[in-house]
């Protein structure tokens, strides 16, 4: 029944909850990495992935993808927690400021032989996955693209023999000519 | 331009940042900080304190009452662990600080050396942003950065952590002119068109109110101003939370009181029934809102704060507006100013005579005795006698605490130092420590409860050193009050560990401590003894023995609404008014 009588804000469960995905550009110096995970798990959002990389050497600059979920009034927060982070330059929305290719990259190795080897190669060509790693019972394949993409390949090696995976994590970037 | 050690910077730059007062703790980890403190001779005054946790609380206290930085020096590892608590009230609260904390020489960081523990990482998640310096080039900017991050946009707690040998470094100091961190840039100035919209909004509400909070405190003297101006020239009522007391006078007709859990019938009825909510300053914090999805229901909000986070983060308003108070408060008074045609004072009247209606009821009267003194009463009576003094006053956590904010009446800004958003119990004696420094002529005093005092009790010792003649009036009713009144109301009266078996004796502790101590048991003496308090040139511990039964109300029980309001007649029908979700709530 009245679940929602607490002093603490309302349970977000009714509402809808969005994936979104946020670039996030930070001073590249000691802890800020730490800064951004610490405010996720002290608030008690979910991270989906992340990666951080530096992107301007001499501005000592890093950019931060993070794929996040939650109801629209928690993105707003999350957004609003970040950007006043001291070393947090930009915060930019990606999944709702205009239009974004997100991509990511992963390492599938899979073990098999006879047929299953062959269907492995078959189904990598399908999905341009690149053999970047082979052995006469195994195969590293390379694939780039939409995190579901990389979801239904792995799927697919299941019955022919996955064995390991590595992924990066989602990165992303705005169409056109415009910079963040 | 000039050639120095990091240890010396430290001095340099908290002189050059006109920083009077340092509170601390020496230890191994900040030797040459101290030494260098020595040789200066003072430029800057180190107050000594006895427990890490006091330094900081009273670096609160001095920056609550005076709206400067406030500055703090302790060791590595204890030292630095012991200041989190402080630094997090901080934070809760937007105190500016700037905590130097010493660390292990840096080759020796990661070794799990003596009294080593990760200061940056411990405190990164209690403090607005911290430092770890590893290069001594570094000091003179961060040190720098540290005051102008602590005290602009929403104010808060700084660490910067300097290991031995940076302290130990030379190198060249002068005062940087720029920050290295570009993005970090509050936004002062409110959205002018949105100001606008407010200052439409008001003019055509017909049950509006102010509800204001510690930003306007934090935001400075002016901004307390304004709110007056704008209050007085719109004719609106007004409330404010634990925070802002005093930002408004309490002893004007505009003013309802307190809102929140323990505030007025008056004042939460009128945030359940406007129609137009104007937040200043303020965060629609749980003790303010109750149940989230009964509060205010039928009110447009709008909403001004610096901190675009605190915005729609527990309830969504119509309008918000991101900006300093003093700032927006200038602009909506301009605005009103030129409205035309104004509202007519008569629109008011019927939401007027509602008010009047909900203040009859007088939700704070209690049943006085004349055998036992009743702590409301004892604070009714300490009001009395210091209101025409310059006070201020500090509180620790709990009953007291509330009984202070409804029946202690703030007539300004900057008097009232609380722990409001972390309810640290032991805040208070540390803190009237340093209200007190920063206010030699000043009569302060600490609201206390016997329990939390004991917290932070030897801090006494700091105020006898310093000749500091803090008032500590202790209602001392042999519980966790607070507690108590919870346990009574929720649990079946199950008192389980909130009664302290061996209290001491105050008025011996007070002597050992070469204070002075004062009992009193009985409601005649009450008025005398609290002048004898006044007129004692030397730090007093009042022992005032109170009614342990008496409960604090009004009380908004958990999990209920602004218009589901408990008062101490109803006390009985209390249990039957908490659902059993409410007991899962604090």
């Amino acid at each position: 029944m009245n679940t929602a009588t607490t002093h603490y804000p309302a349970a977000a469960a009714s509402e809808r909850i969005e994936i979104r995905t946020l670039c996030v550009l930070v001073d590249n110096e000691p802890g800020v990495l730490a800064r951004v995970i610490g405010l996720f798990s002290g608030r008690g959002y979910n991270i989906d992935s992340l990666t951080v990389s530096e992107t301007e050497h001499e501005k000592h600059l890093s950019r931060i993808t993070i794929v996040t979920r939650g109801t629209p009034m928690v993105i707003e927060q999350i957004k609003n927690q970040l950007d006043r982070l001291v070393p947090v330059h930009r915060v930019i929305d990606l999944t709702t400021g205009g239009p974004a290719i997100a991509r990511e990259l992963a390492m599938v190795k899979v073990r098999g032989k006879g047929d299953h080897r062959m269907e492995a190669l078959r189904l990598a060509d399908a999905f341009r996955a690149r053999v970047i790693d082979a052995t006469t019972e195994s195969f590293v394949f390379e694939i780039t693209g939409s995190s579901d993409k990389i979801e239904s390949f792995i799927n697919l090696m299941l019955p022919v023999g996955l064995v390991e995976v590595s992924r990066t994590g989602v990165v992303a970037i705005g169409r056109g000519p415009e910079g963040m | 331009m000039t050639e120095m050690t990091g240890a010396e910077m430290v001095i340099e730059a908290l002189a050059d940042q006109g920083v009077e007062h340092i509170f601390g703790y020496p230890g191994g980890a900040v030797l040459p900080i101290y030494d260098a403190l020595f040789q200066s001779q003072d430029r800057v005054r180190h107050v000594l304190v006895r427990h890490e946790q006091g330094a900081v609380h009273a670096a609160e206290g001095y920056a609550r009452s005076t709206g400067k930085v406030g500055c703090v020096l302790v060791t590595s590892g204890p030292g630095a662990t012991n200041a989190v608590t402080g630094l997090t009230d901080a934070l809760c609260d937007s105190i500016p600080l700037v905590v130097i904390t010493g660390q292990v020489p840096t080759h020796l960081i990661g070794n799990d050396a003596f009294q080593e523990c990760d200061t940056v990482g411990i405190t990164r998640p209690c403090t607005k942003y911290n430092y770890l310096v590893k290069n001594i080039d570094d000091l003179p900017r961060v040190l720098h950065e540290a005051f102008h991050i602590a005290a602009s946009g929403r104010p808060g707690p700084v660490v910067v952590d300097i290991p031995k040998d940076i302290q130990f470094a030379k190198g060249t100091y002068s005062r940087p002119t720029e920050f290295q961190h570009k993005g970090y840039r509050p936004r002062v100035n409110g959205d002018p068109e949105r100001i606008k919209q407010a200052v439409e909004m008001m003019a055509a509400a017909k049950r509006p109110l102010f509800y204001t909070g510690g930003g306007v405190i934090n935001s400075g003297r002016k901004a307390s101003e304004l709110l007056r101006e704008l209050v007085k020239a719109t004719g609106f009522p007004i409330t404010s939370t634990l925070m802002g007391l005093g930002a408004f006078p309490a002893a004007d007709s505009q003013w309802l009181g307190m809102l929140g859990m323990h505030g007025t019938w008056e004042a939460n009825w009128a945030m359940h029934d406007c129609d137009l909510m104007i937040c200043i300053g303020a965060r629609f914090d749980d003790r303010i809102t109750g149940r989230l999805d009964a509060f205010s229901p039928g009110s447009k909000k709008i909403h001004v704060d610096i901190d675009p986070s605190s915005i729609n983060k527990n309830v969504k308003v119509d309008l918000p507006i991101v900006g300093d108070c003093a700032h927006v408060l200038e602009e909506m008074l301009r605005l009103w100013r030129g409205v035309s045609p104004k509202p007519d004072k008569k629109t008011y009247e019927p939401w007027w005579s509602r008010i009047a209606k909900w203040r009859a009821k007088d939700s704070l009267a209690f049943h006085n005795s004349k055998d036992v003194i009743k702590p409301q009463y004892a604070i009714q009576r300490l009001f009395e006698l210091t209101k025409d003094r310059d006070t201020y006053i500090t509180t620790e956590v709990g009953q007291h605490q509330m009984w202070a904010a409804q029946f202690y009446r703030f007539q300004e800004p900057n008097r009232w130092m609380t722990s409001g958003g972390l309810g640290t119990m032991g805040y208070g004696l540390p803190a009237s420590v340093g209200v007190q420094l920063a206010h030699p002529d000043s009569l302060v005093i600490d609201i206390a409860g016997e329990a939390s005092v004991q917290m932070t009790m030897q801090e006494i010792s700091t105020a006898v050193q310093y000749d500091l003649p803090v008032k500590i009036f202790i209602l001392n009713n042999k519980y966790m009050g607070m507690v108590r009144q919870w346990q009574e109301l929720l649990h079946g009266g199950r008192y389980s560990h909130s009664y302290s078996e061996a209290l001491p004796d105050f008025v011996k502790l007070a002597e050992a401590y070469h204070a002075h101590g004062i009992r009193c048991e009985n409601p005649a003496d009450l008025d005398g003894k609290i002048r004898e308090m006044i007129d004692v040139k030397k730090p007093v511990i009042f022992d005032c023995v109170v009614d342990p039964a008496e409960n604090c109300f009004p009380m908004i029980p958990s999990g209920r609404a602004h218009n589901e309001m408990l008062l101490g007649d109803a006390a009985v029908k209390i249990e039957d008014a908490i659902t059993e979700e409410g007991k899962m709530l604090v």
